[in-house]
């Protein structure tokens, strides 16, 4: 009963209706009327990124020096991890709000275990994530069976780690982690060696390609569409020569960050798990349609667990980076504005407010834009008075562009 | 149409006594049906008989206040979706139940996804193009979000993910309820398949054309209760009846006043 005779085209191409893009011209005008239609990607962050870094380059030289850059990404990763976590929630439609108090209870712990008494540091950073974790776990337990807004009851967390923060460093207010420890210096000093840098840029380029290469092998053997040999080619060439001038310039000031590395190892593993893994895509579903994804099979309230428990277990991960960044653990780490400052990241990055949509490097491209802002308001000495509106404007707008783009995919179909 | 031995083999499905109440309203009342394999049992009635509620039951979104449900010969509660789905219960839902920001072929495998660690689109996507060919469905882009399709291609993404896991009764709510022409004979001819195949079929509809095409048995509900099991050569009139109670009803009250105008309009 098949009518398709036709050998030639592959299997996904065949029906009429379908436009298919060739060359490098039908590449970029495919992926303007994606924008135009609303599916921006991570289009906005770059532009903003360019903007930001044109106007702060122009105030003040100093922004775009290597050991600026290199300062700039070990402040990245500590919220930016954070900034991870709050995407697994974003992404099934919910919030927590107390990813900041949360690492700061995280840090307090591994400082008051290890310091004051006297544990290895290996058992206060298990000790401390394992607090994170229950505390997501808790988050997920009152959303499920008591229905309990997630906002509402992460509002409830942020107060009660808060509490709980300043319970544990008592009259002290803040403890000193010892210089020259392993967590420490991985916090402030560690660096990736240069030929070890070049090296990781290469794997991550041959790797892009060798994956890519094996994947289109196996779509053409089935009959499928795939990319072409060049275009894989050039993809991977590209991510090579742009990483490799980053490192390179980077190499000239202090080099890479052993922990901004152990970021972005995170980020790309969260990716797999969001894309490569039924988990992530029970993740996107239950985000996009509870209800579908339930009558699916997919054990929603199991999914929820997950996300509670990835964000806040990441947000306490930061905050034992922040403690190791900062060499102290006080009653200041985790406040201000760390909280919004996640949030922000992983919704300018890209990832939606209303569930469903995102990627776990829209953490990675947020954290760089909110910290670009941070650094360089701090470079023409600008009070953090201005610092915090300047902050909140930036993340009005990034909702804002956030809503439109929603409101323009809906009304082309692209959901 | 072929006429189906049905009597002697046990069946598929057996409900008996299912009641299901929502607060003080009785949705289903003493509910009892048999599906048999390779028939196609087609459940009617007006809006509010409790179809769809019928069906939810059996698929595992609502559980039954009382009474019964027999699968393959033994008795089952049907707790859950997933329980119904490892059952052999394969449901399309009226309200499509499809992630509008997933594309076809992770709407049609999701919660069954192929090696769930590593996950296996080429083979998902063959396997998705063999369902949608099989059905002859045109989809220009398995890759493309549901949101971008029509509401006809979203039933037969629907239809098609149903069929995913082989199961052995497959319950269709309005399956023609949004389609157009040719692609109701499409579902049409496909549920005829299907039942081919050995499948028990339970369809809801209202279109009684469509019922009488391609039910073998006619199961009506009227407020929640059985009334009556019929067979396709019944006359439209007599399912009517039925469905709405009485012969006195909104539906004959009506035909009889066209009657009366036409005899008026003949002998003025």
């Amino acid at each position: 009963m098949s009518n398709r005779i036709s050998t030639n085209v592959p299997l996904d191409q065949q029906d009429v209706r379908l436009k298919h893009e060739q060359g490098l011209a039908g590449t970029i005008r495919a992926f303007w009327v994606r924008v135009r239609t609303g599916d921006l990607g991570s289009l906005p962050v770059v532009v903003g990124l360019v903007i930001i870094c044109s106007i702060f380059q122009y105030l003040n030289p100093v922004f775009l020096s290597s050991n600026n850059l290199v300062n700039l990404l070990f402040d990245c990763s500590t919220v930016g991890i954070i900034a991870l976590g709050v995407v697994c929630v974003l992404m099934v439609g919910e919030i927590d709000l107390s990813v900041g108090s949360v690492s700061g209870l995280a840090s307090t712990i591994t400082g008051v275990l290890w310091v004051s008494n006297g544990w290895p540091v290996a058992a206060a950073i298990l000790a401390a994530l394992l607090t994170g974790s229950v505390i997501g776990l808790l988050y997920a337990l009152l959303y499920n069976y008591f229905s309990m807004p997630s906002f509402v009851s992460s509002l409830a967390g942020l107060l009660a780690a808060l509490g709980m923060q300043l319970y544990l460093l008592g009259n002290t207010g803040s403890i000193n982690l010892p210089y020259g420890s392993p967590l420490v210096n991985f916090g402030q000093m560690l660096l990736i060696p240069d030929p070890l840098s070049y090296a990781l840029v290469l794997l991550v380029g041959v790797g892009m390609f060798l994956t890519g290469y094996r994947s289109a092998q196996r779509r053409r053997n089935a009959g499928l569409s795939a990319p072409s040999l060049s275009n894989l080619l050039l993809k991977a060439a590209i991510t090579i020569i742009g990483l490799g001038a980053i490192v390179f310039y980077l190499n000239q000031g202090r080099g890479v960050p052993w922990m901004f590395a152990l970021f972005v190892a995170l980020v790309v593993l969260m990716n797999y798990a969001l894309t490569r893994t039924s988990w992530g895509r029970a993740m996107h579903a239950v985000g996009g349609n509870r209800e579908a994804a339930r009558r699916s099979g997919i054990n929603v309230r199991f999914i929820y667990i997950t996300a509670f428990v990835a964000c806040s277990t990441l947000a306490a991960a930061g905050g034992i980076l922040a403690a190791a960044r900062l060499a102290s653990s006080s009653q200041q780490a985790g406040t201000g504005d760390v909280n919004l400052n996640a949030i922000a990241a992983a919704v300018i990055g890209g990832t939606s407010l209303f569930g469903g949509r995102g990627s776990a490097f829209s953490a990675l491209l947020g954290i760089i834009v909110i910290q670009s802002i941070a650094s360089g308001l701090t470079l023409i000495d600008l009070s953090s008075s201005l610092r915090y509106m300047i902050t909140g404007a930036v993340l009005a707008i990034a909702v804002i562009v956030d809503s439109l783009a929603r409101r323009s995919r809906m009304s082309h179909g692209r959901a | 149409m072929p006429t189906r031995p049905t009597g002697t083999r046990t069946p598929v499905l057996s409900l008996r006594g299912i009641s299901k109440n929502f607060g003080a309203v009785s949705a289903l009342t003493d509910v009892d049906m048999d599906v048999h394999a390779g028939e196609v049992v087609a459940l009617v009635g007006d809006n509010g008989a409790g179809k769809s509620t019928l069906v939810k039951i059996l698929a595992g979104v609502h559980q039954p206040s009382s009474g019964t449900v027999i699968f393959n010969g033994e008795p089952v509660t049907i707790s859950t979706p997933s329980v119904a789905l490892n059952l052999g219960i394969a449901t399309v839902f009226q309200d499509l139940a499809l992630c509008e920001n997933l594309d076809v072929v992770a709407n049609i495998f999701l919660g069954r996804e192929l090696s769930p660690f590593r996950l296996d689109e080429v083979s998902m996507e063959i396997k998705a193009w063999t369902l949608l060919n099989e059905l002859s469905v045109r989809i220009p882009s398995v890759r493309e979000p549901i949101a971008s399709l029509s509401g006809g291609q979203r039933q037969t993404v629907a239809i098609a993910r149903s069929l995913l896991l082989d199961p052995k009764l497959i319950l269709l709510d309005e399956p023609t309820a949004a389609l157009g022409v040719a692609q109701t004979a499409e579902v049409l001819d496909l549920i005829e398949r299907v039942r081919d195949r050995g499948l028990g079929v339970v369809m809801i509809s209202h279109n009684m054309e469509d019922v009488l095409a391609v039910a073998d048995r006619i199961v009506v509900l009227r407020l929640g209760r059985n009334n009556g099991v019929f067979t396709p050569d019944t006359s439209h009139e007599e399912l009517v009846a039925a469905i709405t109670g009485a012969s006195n009803n909104a539906v004959v009250r009506r035909a009889a006043r066209r009657q009366q105008t036409d005899v008026g309009q003949h002998h003025p």
